[in-house]
């Protein structure tokens, strides 16, 4: 009895607090006249309301169970000193601000918003401009992060910042944000089960999306587009990449997807149009392909390093220069029922697929990858020749390579 | 000249051959949109096509015409008409009633099947400009073989063995130079190769187009430049217009000092 | 009328004029004769600027006509070989020449002196080697011109057409034109022309109305003069 009555005490403790949460109105005519302030006076679970106006402040740190709410947007100034805010305690709302001129530092990551061992906590609907970090998640747990704009202006690798990163943090939610100029539009290094959902990622300097040592992910329904790299997902374990759309992503060493070390993925139903490279893989193990789209990319897929048991079964691959490169053993990997434009065999028993298997690889491939500047033969009748030839007879290319059942339509 | 190209190309369009060759694209236009049921696809098989064939014809056209024009030719020396009207008239007649049967020939069967509302239009403009260029090339190359040629077999062979040398054998010296020299930066020495022959000219036009994604994947600086920036285009369709040029202006040239 | 002077002209090592020089004047019928191979053909076309000399001048009506065109307009050609674009119809022909001389022509009258009418409507490829010959004399004598140049102009004809042709040839003389003409039918050359021009290796071996060459020859008859001309060289 006695314990259960101090339950209740403590429940309503908890409850009165909330109930008599007051909100607090930051402006530059109130008796509270910056977030500081506003933040000092407050006490648990109370609403700092920011009025419209601009706040000269930075290093804001949220100590406790706040909700932040800008109105139309106030802006807060960093006037690039240094972090804006810096979150280190559990239940924190931050919603509607304008953070802008984060300041830039070689020694420290300096955030728009930094959230540190924390839980349950929300931001959304931030405008964040002028950055170097723009969210930055340490060590945290079960937040969310919601209907964000992040715009910086990169320009160099060495001095940015990205857009959203986490860092050995679980269970986050990113959705429904646009990242552009920064470094990595949103970074996820040493973080597991995390969802990051109908995002767009563009125009960053390195890579749309950037796993390290994360496990068990997903993201999907996300844009990245004309990134320096699209996604780059490295020695990673079980990460679902689902519906996803690659696009633009144009250079050297550029590519919609590079996969490096990553084991047992599910790739499936996304879409890389107009990459260099589709998907660039490197020992890469047990993963899934299927229902993607490759369109009008350079390379289509190009292999790096061993890669073992991965299955290409249901993919549509259309208009690409090249659909497949390697440049070592692809070990029993299946390519099945996809469906390749170039394809031009022919269905005599109407069954759906090709009666003559199709070969990915071409010699062609072979050469530009020995002598780069023969790319300019790309599509010579010289070159359709030799390819032919290749086909009939194949002495460069690997002779099991084949999808022995190319599907005679595209899949849906 | 108009009125000399007005006659050529009159003559031209009553001839069998300018039917066959436009039917011939009118059916090929059809068979590719009812093989591939997609514009895209079409448009990319359309450009091999284009880079193969329409040389070929503009040239086996071209000889054949002057040769079988030459009576035509000889009645008109003796009439009050400077000679580079002439041969310059009965050369824009071929060529124009060539591209003429490329554009509509193609054009129709494309218009038809919706090529307006799509947005490979500009990928078939282009391909539709680049074999009219080519037209305008090969079939003045063909002028001159057969203008410094009298027998009609030699000027034949002459003129079919220049569309193989330019379609084939061409690109295949051109990579082994390339394989061969590897170690060596190749870049500019591909690019200026590239333009020394219409046929490449033309596919690099079309695949600035096509295969932006993959060109861009190799590190050279200058070839960025050219396929990255406008450059690549601009330089492109100049050498392409010289390319018409110089021709042209040697069949003048040769015409005003041969005996006939 | 024409003008030439020291010609020269050769075809790859073939040397066919070596300094040839020849003065015409205006009014008369001048037929240039001389074996295979004399360069009558090749005469012709020099001063018709179908052929490019490699020395000398070449001047008709007092215009030098190296590199012009307009002097044409003042020419009838009738071309040795009457090769037409076998594509067009006769009356196309007939058209399109008018068209772009852009002279007043009288073919109405000619089409029914040598009875082309039923063939205006016919592809020139389908006509024989006669009535392509006619067309060929139409399209020469229907525009007023003050020379006329005519290259074999009996190839083929008949008998009737043949009587035509000197009649139509005889009505220009009246008018004042000038004529050179080649043929290898003496009888012809005899019955027209006014004065013989022999070509001899590139050069005038002869120059003079027939009855000088007659003289000159100590022949009677037309042809045994030409005959004894060429002979009387080969001896020398």
């Amino acid at each position: 009895m006695g314990k259960i009555s101090v339950l209740v005490g403590f429940v309503l403790l908890l409850f009165g607090n909330h109930l008599w949460a007051r909100t607090i109105t930051v402006c530059n005519t109130c008796e509270v006249k910056t977030i500081k302030e506003g933040v000092a006076v407050a006490a648990d679970y109370d609403t700092l309301l920011i009025k419209k106006g601009t706040y000269r402040e930075f290093n804001i740190q949220v100590n406790k169970p706040l909700t932040i709410i800008g109105e139309n947007y106030p802006v807060i100034d960093g006037e690039d000193q240094g972090e804006i805010f810096t979150i280190v305690s559990n239940n924190v709302t931050i919603d509607g601000l304008y953070i802008i001129n984060v300041g830039t530092s070689y020694t420290s990551d300096y955030a728009a918003i930094r959230v540190v061992k924390s839980e349950n906590f929300l931001i959304q609907n931030m405008v964040l401009e002028k950055l170097f970090f723009g969210i930055y998640l340490e060590k945290c747990k079960n937040g969310e992060v919601y209907n964000n704009k992040v715009i910086g202006d990169a320009v160099d690798e060495y001095n940015s910042g990205n857009g959203i990163q986490l860092w050995y943090s679980q269970n986050i939610v990113v959705k429904n944000n646009i990242v552009q100029h920064v470094r990595d539009g949103i970074y996820l290094e040493f973080s597991d089960n995390i969802t990051i959902e109908n995002n767009i990622s563009s125009d960053n300097l390195r890579y749309g999306l950037h796993f390290m040592f994360s496990n068990d992910d997903i993201y999907k329904n996300n844009t990245f587009e004309n990134n320096g790299a699209g996604v780059a997902v490295m020695f990673s374990k079980r990460i679902k990449m689902l519906g996803n759309t690659f696009k633009k992503n144009w250079g050297a060493a550029s590519f919609g997807l590079l996969l490096k070390e990553i084991n047992d993925a599910e790739i499936t139903g996304n879409s890389f149009e107009e990459n260099t490279i589709g998907i660039s893989i490197e020992g890469s193990n047990r993963i899934n392909y299927s229902k993607n789209n490759f369109i009008k990319n350079g390379w289509a897929i190009k292999v790096r390093g061993a890669c073992y048991t991965n299955t290409f079964i249901h993919n549509n691959f259309m208009y690409n220069s090249f659909d497949l490169a390697y440049n070592s053993n692809l070990n029993d990997n299946i390519f099945e029922e996809n469906y390749w434009s170039n394809y031009t065999g022919y269905d005599l028993d109407r069954n759906g697929t090709g009666d003559i298997p199709y070969r990915p690889v071409k010699l062609f491939s072979y050469i530009v990858n020995r002598t780069p500047e023969t790319i300019i033969l790309l599509r010579s009748l010289f070159m359709d020749i030799i390819d032919f030839s290749e086909k009939v007879s194949p002495v460069f290319t690997p002779d099991e390579l084949v999808d022995a059942k190319p599907l005679m339509k595209k899949i849906k | 000249m108009i009125k000399i190209l007005k006659y050529s190309f009159y003559d031209l369009m009553r001839s069998r051959w300018s039917y066959v060759y436009f039917l011939f694209y009118l059916l090929l236009g059809f068979v590719l949109l009812f093989l591939n049921n997609e514009l895209s696809k079409a448009v990319i098989t359309l450009m091999n096509v284009i880079i193969v064939l329409v040389p070929l014809i503009g040239t086996i056209f071209g000889v054949m015409y002057y040769y079988n024009s030459k009576e035509f030719t000889e009645l008109l020396l003796a009439q009050p008409i400077k000679r580079s009207s002439i041969f310059l008239g009965q050369y824009f007649g071929v060529a124009g009633s060539l591209t003429m049967s490329l554009v509509l020939g193609l054009g129709i069967p494309f218009a038809l099947y919706g090529l307006f509302e799509s947005n490979a239009i500009w990928d078939f403009s282009l391909l539709l400009i680049t074999g009219a260029f080519l037209t305008l090339i090969f079939t003045a190359v063909a002028f001159n073989i057969a203008l410094s040629n009298e027998n009609r077999i030699k000027g034949f062979g002459y003129a079919v063995l220049a569309w193989l040398f330019l379609a084939v054998i061409y690109d295949g010296l051109f990579l082994m130079s390339l394989i061969v020299f590897e170690e060596y930066p190749l870049d500019s020495f591909s690019l200026v190769a590239t333009m020394f022959n219409p046929i490449d000219l033309s596919r690099t036009l079309i695949l600035l187009k096509l295969d932006i994604s993959a060109l861009l994947g190799y590190t050279g600086a200058i070839f960025k430049q050219f396929f990255g920036t406008n450059l690549g285009l601009v330089i492109s369709i100049c050498t392409l217009l010289l390319w018409t040029i110089i021709p042209v202006w040697r069949l003048g040239y040769v015409a005003k000092r041969k005996d006939f | 009328m024409i003008h030439v002077e020291s010609l020269h002209k050769k075809f790859g090592k073939n040397e066919v004029l070596s300094g040839l020089e020849l003065d015409i004047h205006q009014g008369g019928i001048f037929a240039i004769l001389g074996p295979n191979g004399s360069g009558k053909t090749t005469l012709i076309k020099t001063i018709l600027g179908m052929v490019i000399p490699n020395k000398g001048t070449i001047s008709v009506m007092d215009s030098l006509v190296k590199n012009k065109w307009k002097y044409r307009q003042d020419i009838n050609y009738l071309p040795q070989i009457a090769n037409f674009p076998g594509n067009l119809k006769v009356r196309e022909l007939i058209e399109m020449i008018k068209d772009i001389r852009q002279k007043p022509s009288e073919e109405q009258k000619l089409i029914s002196l040598f009875g082309l009418e039923p063939f205006l409507d016919k592809k020139l490829s389908n006509l024989s080697g006669g009535t392509k010959q006619k067309v060929n004399i139409v399209l020469t004598f229907m525009f007023d011109s003050p020379l006329i140049i005519l290259d074999e102009p009996t190839n083929g004809l008949d008998p009737l057409a043949l009587i035509r042709l000197k009649e139509l040839i005889a009505e220009e003389k009246a008018r004042g034109k000038t004529f050179l003409i080649t043929s290898h039918i003496m009888q012809f050359v005899e019955e027209v022309s006014d004065e013989v021009v022999y070509l001899l290796e590139g050069e005038i071996y002869f120059k003079g109305s027939i009855a000088e060459l007659k003289i000159k020859t100590g022949q009677t008859n037309f042809e045994h003069a030409i005959a004894a001309i060429s002979t009387h060289n080969k001896h020398d």
